[in-house]
């Protein structure tokens, strides 16, 4: 059963990272990452950590794709599939088409052998003994003490590193004076208000600035 | 004061002299114009004064112990070598000190009215100050190194001189050519200390001279190691002393002032090369072979120089090469070992050599500067003490009795016969020499005081001085500027300049009274006086045939007369021989106008081989080797280099993701391949 | 299924990641790539913890996850602040700092 489980898993993840490479639309690439992770979760539950599976749906899937969601509409993205930006004019697109594959492969097998094929024998079971119980291993009690005492320092510093990227984040998208947005151009003054539209001059009926 | 203190006085008072006028410039505007001229000449007098102070304390001590070193410190003292500043005062030295000191502060004192009113006034008393100083120091010298320091130095103060007038194009190239014939000298006297101190191990004189007799070099002669060094020292005696083939700046060192051409190229510095033969004549006597190298070159040098100077025009070159013929006397002198007789003809020629050419700048003098013979003629009225000098010195050159000429000449050749063998062919290259200076001279004489006087004579006679009206370059013809360095407006002659008259009566007085001091079975005033120097020289106690010396005497003596009359007849009675002579000889004429070509030559075999490999290293070596495949080579490869390594900085995040990538691979790879 | 399928999942995503970051244009997708690579390395993680059987392959998945996060906070407000800018959301365009 867990087998079973464990293709569907695996293949949700595998065809979830595809897709977010070879999608066209931004949004779409968002989306299979979304599936992605929740087939990971899967996978992490196969792998009885409960706590970073529930982590990974709310934290990960939740609000990191909630934000990355937002972002893809405000920003939008450039039409066209891989290929199509790949066979494209650009100075280094042929070249690393090819060398990008070439090289992706040959880190896969690398990997492949170094982790399958190391004397590990470890890896071949199912790993190590599992008993059930409130503070069993995965649950949310066992992570709690762990973090609370063993890794007490990095839990610490996480949050700080949380809250230094919150206020970075702020302060890179702020809007900042002096340089021409749009959106004061599109601000309405009343004047506009008073105005139908489609009158004056032609610049203004196109909808620029006069 | 010991005897030495002397030797160093000497020396002091013109380095006093030269830095007082040379650091004290500012002050010196203070003072009256002519104050550096008589600081200039004081100090040479003062020079002088120590010179007999240092004769008479020396004829106090017993004759072996007549040859005294002094040292003031330890110049150099290395392994191997020792190198003392020290004097060395004997009998050769204080008798050439004294014709220095002597015969320069007659020729300063002259310089005083001669360069009056020059812009280089104060310029030229310390160059010639400092000219004295090192030629003391050449001649007091106790060592190689300090001869070598002389000798240098004496170099760079000629060169200073030549070019005194700076901004005459001549001048300058004049100047260089005689500092780089120099220089090769310099080379040759280096060397040559080289192969004499390889053997001897001392660069002292007494010490090397006491290891060459002891057997330094062997126990026969002609060790070829020291004829070699001889030969080198002979290099450098001819490059100074203006010898064939080393005598082509003499006659152009007649752009510098005409005080100049008296002091360094009459009287003291072309006589630099006989001393050094002099004072070396222990090593010398160890190697014939070099002795005879000296006598020839000497004949030749004076029997080339006698048939040039019959055809030249510029008075002072006239003068110049009679120098030349005269040195060529000396070298050949102290070559066949008549020591005596040649510093003597080197004392009695410096006075009258001097008076020569302070006779020839009063000359110049009413000439406004224009110095050829053809255009000079008839001032025997307007200027009669100048052509009484000239009569003097003339007279004297020739070889006439009684003036002094007449008894050091013959006492050379003497001494060259009674070497015999081949030495006989130097005799009678001698007596014609002695002919042709006698013809030489007295041409020069008639051109420029017989005959119809020529304008510049009528004015002078009229009581004015001529003056040109637009200086020029009497060589060249181009007009200068007597403002910034040119020879001044003011013009002086002997009869107007009360310095000249004096320092030329002086002169004259000498040049005719100075031969009774050695005259032959009567005196030996300078044999004797010299002997401690030569104590040990096996050539010094000659002249014993009787017969030979009344017949040297008259042959000089009639040959003398002889010259004279045929210049007489062929410029003075018949005018139109001259012309005659020069067109039924023109080849042999050709060849002495042209001064056998020696200039051409070194142009044809040194200049222009030296020039074009000059230009070979710089077009080709330096230009193709260096900048291109050095310079250009390295600087190419660097930006080749890092144009290179730019290209990884492309810009683009993705190629430096897939960079990432490889780098990791690379790494797993290497990880992978280990286990 | 034993620990070994688990980890050639892991390899498969991170190069699949791996390949995506080198390939695409857009730096939205770039950053989703990355957030694969990371995922990858995180199941990797989790796998070797349940290998030996104690929480710290768990813990540093979730800092890492942490880290994801922040990361993909400030990249985020990177584009926006460029999309602000009209300049081109292309990473090949985007090369001022070359040399």
């Amino acid at each position: 059963m867990s087998s079973v489980l464990f293709f569907i898993a695996a293949i949700g993840v595998i065809s979830g990272a595809i897709g977010v490479v070879m999608l066209r639309d931004p949004f779409y690439c968002v989306l299979a990452l979304v599936a992605h992770l929740l087939s990971l979760a899967v996978l992490f539950l196969l792998l009885r950590s409960e706590f970073v599976a529930a982590a990974q749906v709310i934290v990960y899937a939740g609000a990191v794709m909630v934000l990355y969601v937002f972002v893809v509409a405000y920003v939008g993205g450039e039409s066209g599939s891989l290929s199509d930006r790949l066979r494209g004019p650009g100075p280094v697109a042929s070249g690393l088409r090819l060398g990008g594959a070439i090289l992706g492969g040959a880190l896969l097998v690398e990997l492949l052998i170094a982790l399958l094929g190391t004397g590990l024998e470890a890896i071949n079971g199912k790993g190590a003994g599992y008993s059930g119980g409130p503070h069993a291993f995965g649950t949310p009690a066992y992570i709690g003490k762990l973090l609370l005492t063993r890794f007490l320092l990095a839990f610490e510093m996480a949050s700080f590193l949380l809250l230094i990227a919150a206020v970075g984040a702020v302060v890179l998208a702020r809007r900042r004076g002096g340089l021409g947005e749009e959106d004061a151009a599109d601000r309405l003054t009343p004047l506009d208000l008073l105005r139908p539209q489609g009158t004056g001059t032609m610049a203004e009926g196109v909808g620029r600035r006069p | 004061m010991s005897t030495t203190t002397y030797g160093w006085l000497v020396l002091a008072f013109p380095l006093l002299g030269t830095l007082l006028i040379a650091l004290g410039y500012r002050r010196l505007e203070a003072l009256p114009p002519r104050a550096a001229g008589w600081i200039g000449t004081g100090a040479i007098f003062l020079a002088f004064l120590a010179a007999v102070g240092a004769l008479i304390s020396l004829q106090g001590h017993s004759p072996e112990h007549r040859q005294l070193v002094s040292s003031l410190w330890n110049y150099a003292y290395t392994v191997g070598i020792n190198a003392q500043f020290s004097i060395l005062v004997d009998p050769l030295s204080v008798f050439m000190i004294l014709v220095v000191t002597g015969v320069s502060t007659l020729i300063h004192l002259y310089s005083i009215s001669y360069m009056d009113e020059d812009a280089g006034f104060k310029r030229f008393f310390s160059y010639l100050n400092f000219f004295v100083f090192s030629m003391l120091l050449l001649v007091l010298a106790g060592n190689f190194v300090l001869l070598i320091v002389g000798w240098a130095f004496v170099g760079a103060a000629s060169y200073l001189l030549i070019s005194f007038w700076y901004r005459r194009s001549t001048a300058t190239r004049a100047g260089i050519k005689a500092f780089v014939i120099n220089v090769v000298g310099d080379a040759g006297l280096v060397l040559g200390t080289y192969f004499i101190f390889k053997h001897t191990g001392t660069l002292d004189f007494l010490g090397a001279f006491h290891a060459a007799e002891a057997g330094a070099f062997g126990h026969g002669t002609n060790n070829g190691d020291l004829v070699a060094g001889c030969v080198l020292l002979l290099v450098g005696a001819f490059a100074k002393s203006a010898q064939i083939p080393l005598h082509t700046w003499l006659p152009d060192a007649m752009e510098g002032p005409t005080p100049v051409s008296a002091l360094i190229h009459a009287a003291t510095m072309v006589t630099a090369g006989v001393y050094l033969i002099a004072r070396m004549h222990p090593l010398f006597e160890l190697a014939p072979a070099a002795q005879d190298v000296g006598a020839v070159i000497g004949a030749a040098t004076l029997l080339i120089a006698g048939t040039i100077a019959v055809t030249q025009t510029d008075i002072k070159r006239v003068i110049a090469y009679s120098t030349m013929s005269q040195i060529g006397y000396m070298i050949m002198g102290v070559s066949v070992g008549a020591y005596a007789a040649g510093l003597f003809h080197l004392m009695t020629h410096a006075f009258f050599k001097a008076l020569l050419f302070m006779a020839a700048g009063s000359v110049i003098g009413a000439m406004a500067g224009e110095q050829s013979l053809e255009k000079m003629g008839g001032f025997r009225k307007a200027m009669p003490f100048t052509y009484g000098c000239f009569i003097i010195g003339g007279l004297a050159l020739s070889g006439i009795p009684p003036f002094s000429g007449f008894f050091s000449k013959d006492e050379i050749l003497l001494v060259t016969g009674e070497r015999g063998g081949w030495h006989w062919a130097l005799y009678a290259i001698g007596y014609i020499g002695a002919f042709l200076t006698a013809i030489y001279t007295f041409r020069m004489i008639f051109r420029a005081f017989h005959g119809e006087p020529v304008a510049e004579a009528r004015e002078l006679e009229g009581g004015h001085l001529h003056h040109a009206e637009v200086p020029t370059n009497p060589a060249t013809g181009e007009v200068e500027d007597t403002d910034v360095g040119f020879p001044g407006p003011v013009h002086a002659i002997a009869e107007r300049a009360p310095p000249m008259y004096v320092a030329m009566t002086v002169l004259a007085v000498g040049a005719t009274g100075i031969g009774l001091l050695q005259i032959p079975k009567v005196d030996f005033v300078i044999d004797d006086f010299l002997r401690p120097t030569f104590a040990t020289s096996k050539l010094y106690e000659p002249h014993t045939k009787t017969g030979l010396l009344w017949a040297g005497l008259a042959l000089g003596t009639v040959l003398g007369l002889a010259g004279i009359a045929i210049a007489y007849r062929v410029w003075v009675a018949r005018p139109g021989t001259s012309a005659r002579l020069q067109a039924r000889l023109h080849p042999l004429y050709e060849l002495f106008v042209n001064k056998w070509y020696f200039d051409e030559a070194i142009a044809f075999l040194i200049v222009r081989p030296a020039a074009a490999a000059g230009r070979f290293a710089n077009d080709t070596f330096e230009r193709l080797f260096v900048d291109e495949t050095l310079v250009g080579g390295t600087s190419g490869l660097v930006r080749a280099g890092s144009a290179a390594v730019r290209a990884a900085q492309s810009g683009f995040v993705r190629y430096y993701a897939a960079l990432l990538v490889l780098g990791v691979t690379g790494v797993g790879l290497y990880f992978l391949l280990q286990s | 299924m034993s620990i070994a399928w688990y980890l050639a999942v892991s390899a498969i995503v991170f190069c699949v990641g791996a390949v995506g970051v080198i390939t695409r244009r857009n730096p939205l997708v770039v950053l989703l790539c990355l957030e694969l690579m990371l995922n990858g390395g995180n199941l990797a993680l989790i796998a070797f913890s349940r290998m030996w059987g104690n929480g710290d392959g768990q813990i540093l998945a979730l800092v890492v996850m942490t880290v994801a996060a922040c990361e993909v906070c400030i990249g985020l407000g990177m584009i926006v602040a460029i999309y602000r800018r009209h300049l081109p959301i292309d990473v090949d365009e985007l090369r001022e700092l070359q040399g």
